[in-house]
């Protein structure tokens, strides 16, 4: 359990950038994020895909995909302490224990030759050491248990193909806080899984979450889970944070113009069923960014100050900014 | 399952049959085994009586039908140089090749899989490109070649090892690492491919958030599931080793079914190549029956499937 108290900050970002360095140019996937997480809380990370999302998670764990990504400046503090300068060693320590994740596909996160109860117990073990193994098994079944599978003792012996996506995906979860991790990172946990399960698997973060106060930092391109999930959400555009704000103030009064986009084009449950408003034209290319607002080229409140420099980042509210030109501090 | 084995068991009849149509062909094209069994002055009459004995009067097409009559009767025929039946001959000497096989199997494995994984450890490094060149260097050897250059440098030069046939543990070592050394590539670099798509799975990225040092996630989760392809190539290695030791037991002068296989093609020994060929066909046809159960045992996907 995590030592920090509530409501106290447990993982900062400070000024992220992970570029690719590819024969043909530099893709700036992520190119000065920067946000904080505080005990207890759950914080969205919105954005259509290739925003840099699962990048900027991978970056956190410092697991970066193989193939020229390299985090190049920034701070990662978890607990005070800049994750970005341990040993590999001093990593592996944090991975699991104090940081952890679960990753998108179900299908894929599980080794497949291995029985469920063998990948839990390895997890597990780096708690326990110098545990017995019934011990271990025993804590596996009660892991399985917290994450609502039934019959857990038959399960633990089974693997991964015997069962279903929801099913893989709650024993990704159980693998992910059995070392009781001050951080979750979620990156598009019920995207692989069907509507009915995914708002089980939701509920269940979120009970989870209650029961030992870990923070998650749960990235999703889904406004509809955001607003079920979240107390904050940063909303991701072209490697960077564009808005950040608690969830109601985002959702009631968005100021960035991609962040208004975002959530017109979320389709309406209510009201007359008309066209799906969309946000026309592409993102810019990650590895041709331009100087200034990189919204710009779709934006339509766009002027020339725009194009010539990133916008500063404007408080709009408590705790809640904007990097926009056209909005002005309250 | 049962309905796989019943389908791969019709399709190995059908095989076989193909196999001894060929084989009986074949063999004919090498000549005649009268030539070599009379001496150069013998009389036409000789030679008719002998042809009659051996039953190789008569049009080809009525001798393929009568060997294919007794073969399907379990008579494979009687050797014509060693005058005893054909199938007994093979038996005899099946075990001196078998012995063989797990050694160069261990040899082969024991190298090329730890070899494998550093080279995909090290992709595009130079401990990758070194290791392919061993790979390359392997395949690339002749095994008759590389047979004599061993005996040249361990027997005639240095005289620590014996040359030839078989004997105590000594005589097995040159023999082994001959038909292990092409095996060593085959397995290198079916590891390395299958490592470096086991290593981009998110199963992998699991074990590393769980973390987990890096030989745990390597040697164990890697490697359980690279291990699956290794295995096909068990089934063609065993294969390959069985008909392809023809060379390697004729260098040096190892008493297995290679090099009788030899010499029923040099001394013109229909009935015994025949049988022979026929046999180690049912042979390798059994071990990928084999091989394909044994996966089940690895990928429990299969196992339960």
């Amino acid at each position: 359990m995590s030592d920090t108290p509530p409501g106290d900050t447990v993982l900062e970002v400070r000024d992220l950038h992970t570029h690719f360095f590819l024969r043909r140019g530099v893709v700036k996937a992520v190119d000065g994020v920067s946000f904080s997480l505080k005990r207890g809380e759950v914080l969205g990370l919105v954005g259509e895909s290739g925003c840099g999302k699962s990048l900027t998670a991978l970056s956190l764990m410092r697991l970066l995909p193989k193939g020229g990504a390299r985090t190049i400046k920034g701070e990662v503090l978890l607990g005070g302490e800049n994750i970005l300068q341990h040993t590999p060693a001093e990593m592996r320590e944090i991975r699991g224990r104090r940081i952890s994740m679960v990753l998108q596909d179900p299908q894929t996160s599980l080794n497949p030759v291995f029985s469920v109860g063998d990948q839990l117990r390895e997890a597990i073990e780096r708690r326990r050491k110098g545990a017995s193994l019934s011990e271990i098994m025993k804590e596996a079944v009660a892991a399985l248990r917290r994450v609502e599978i039934a019959a857990p003792e038959q399960r633990i012996g089974q693997y991964p193909h015997q069962m279903s996506g929801g099913m893989k995906q709650r024993v990704v979860g159980a693998i992910a806080i059995s070392g009781e991790p001050e951080v979750l990172i979620a990156d598009e946990p019920t995207t692989a899984l069907d509507v009915t399960i995914q708002l089980q698997y939701l509920k269940l973060l979120k009970r989870l979450q209650a029961e030992n106060g870990m923070a998650i930092l749960f990235i999703t391109h889904d406004f509809g889970v955001v607003g079920r999930m979240c107390d904050r959400v940063a909303v991701m555009y072209a490697g960077r944070i564009v808005e950040c704000g608690p969830v109601k103030q985002i959702f009631e009064a968005p100021q960035h113009p991609y962040t208004r986009a975002l959530i017109a084009s979320v389709p309406k449950m209510t009201g007359p069923a008309g066209r799906l408003t969309t946000i026309e034209g592409q993102p810019p290319s990650l590895m041709d960014l331009p100087v200034g607002c990189r919204f710009a080229s779709r934006c339509a409140l766009v002027e020339q100050r725009c194009l010539d420099a990133y916008p500063r980042s404007v408080r709009v509210g408590d705790a809640h900014t904007a990097d926009c030109w056209k909005v002005s501090p309250p | 399952m049962k309905r796989f084995i019943a389908r791969r068991l019709m399709q190995g009849v059908v095989l076989l049959f193909m196999v001894a149509t060929i084989v009986f062909f074949l063999g004919r094209l090498t000549g005649n085994p009268v030539d070599l069994m009379l001496p150069e002055d013998a009389t036409a009459e000789d030679r008719a009586q002998l042809t009659q004995t051996l039953g190789l009067d008569g049009p080809l097409s009525e001798q393929f039908l009568i060997f294919i009559g007794k073969a399907l009767h379990g008579d494979l025929g009687t050797s014509i140089r060693m005058k005893q039946p054909a199938a007994q001959a093979f038996f005899d000497r099946l075990p001196n090749t078998l012995v063989l096989i797990p050694w160069a199997l261990l040899l082969g494995m024991m190298l090329g899989i730890p070899l494998g994984v550093v080279a995909a450890l090290h992709r595009g490094g130079w401990l990758d490109r070194a290791a392919g060149t061993v790979a390359v260097l392997g395949v690339a050897m002749p095994s008759f070649w590389l047979g004599v250059l061993l005996i040249f440098v361990f027997s005639v030069e240095l005289g620590w090892l014996p040359s030839s046939r078989m004997g105590g543990p000594e005589h097995y070592i040159l023999p082994v690492i001959t038909l292990g050394t092409f095996l060593v590539a085959g397995f290198m670099r079916i590891t390395r491919s299958a490592m470096l798509e086991v290593m981009e799975s998110e199963f992998v990225k699991l074990a590393r958030i769980k973390g987990l040092s890096e030989t745990t996630v390597i040697w164990k989760h890697c490697l359980r599931n690279a291990l699956i392809p290794v295995l096909t190539l068990w089934g063609v290695f065993v294969g390959n080793l069985i008909t392809g030791a023809i060379v390697t037991e004729t260098v040096f002068a190892w008493p297995g079914i290679g090099r009788l296989t030899y010499e029923a093609v040099i001394y013109r020994d229909f009935p015994l190549l025949q049988a022979v060929i026929i046999l180690k066909s049912i042979l390798i046809l059994g071990i990928n029956l084999g091989v394909d159960i044994l996966y089940a045992y690895v990928d429990p996907r299969i196992r339960l499937a």
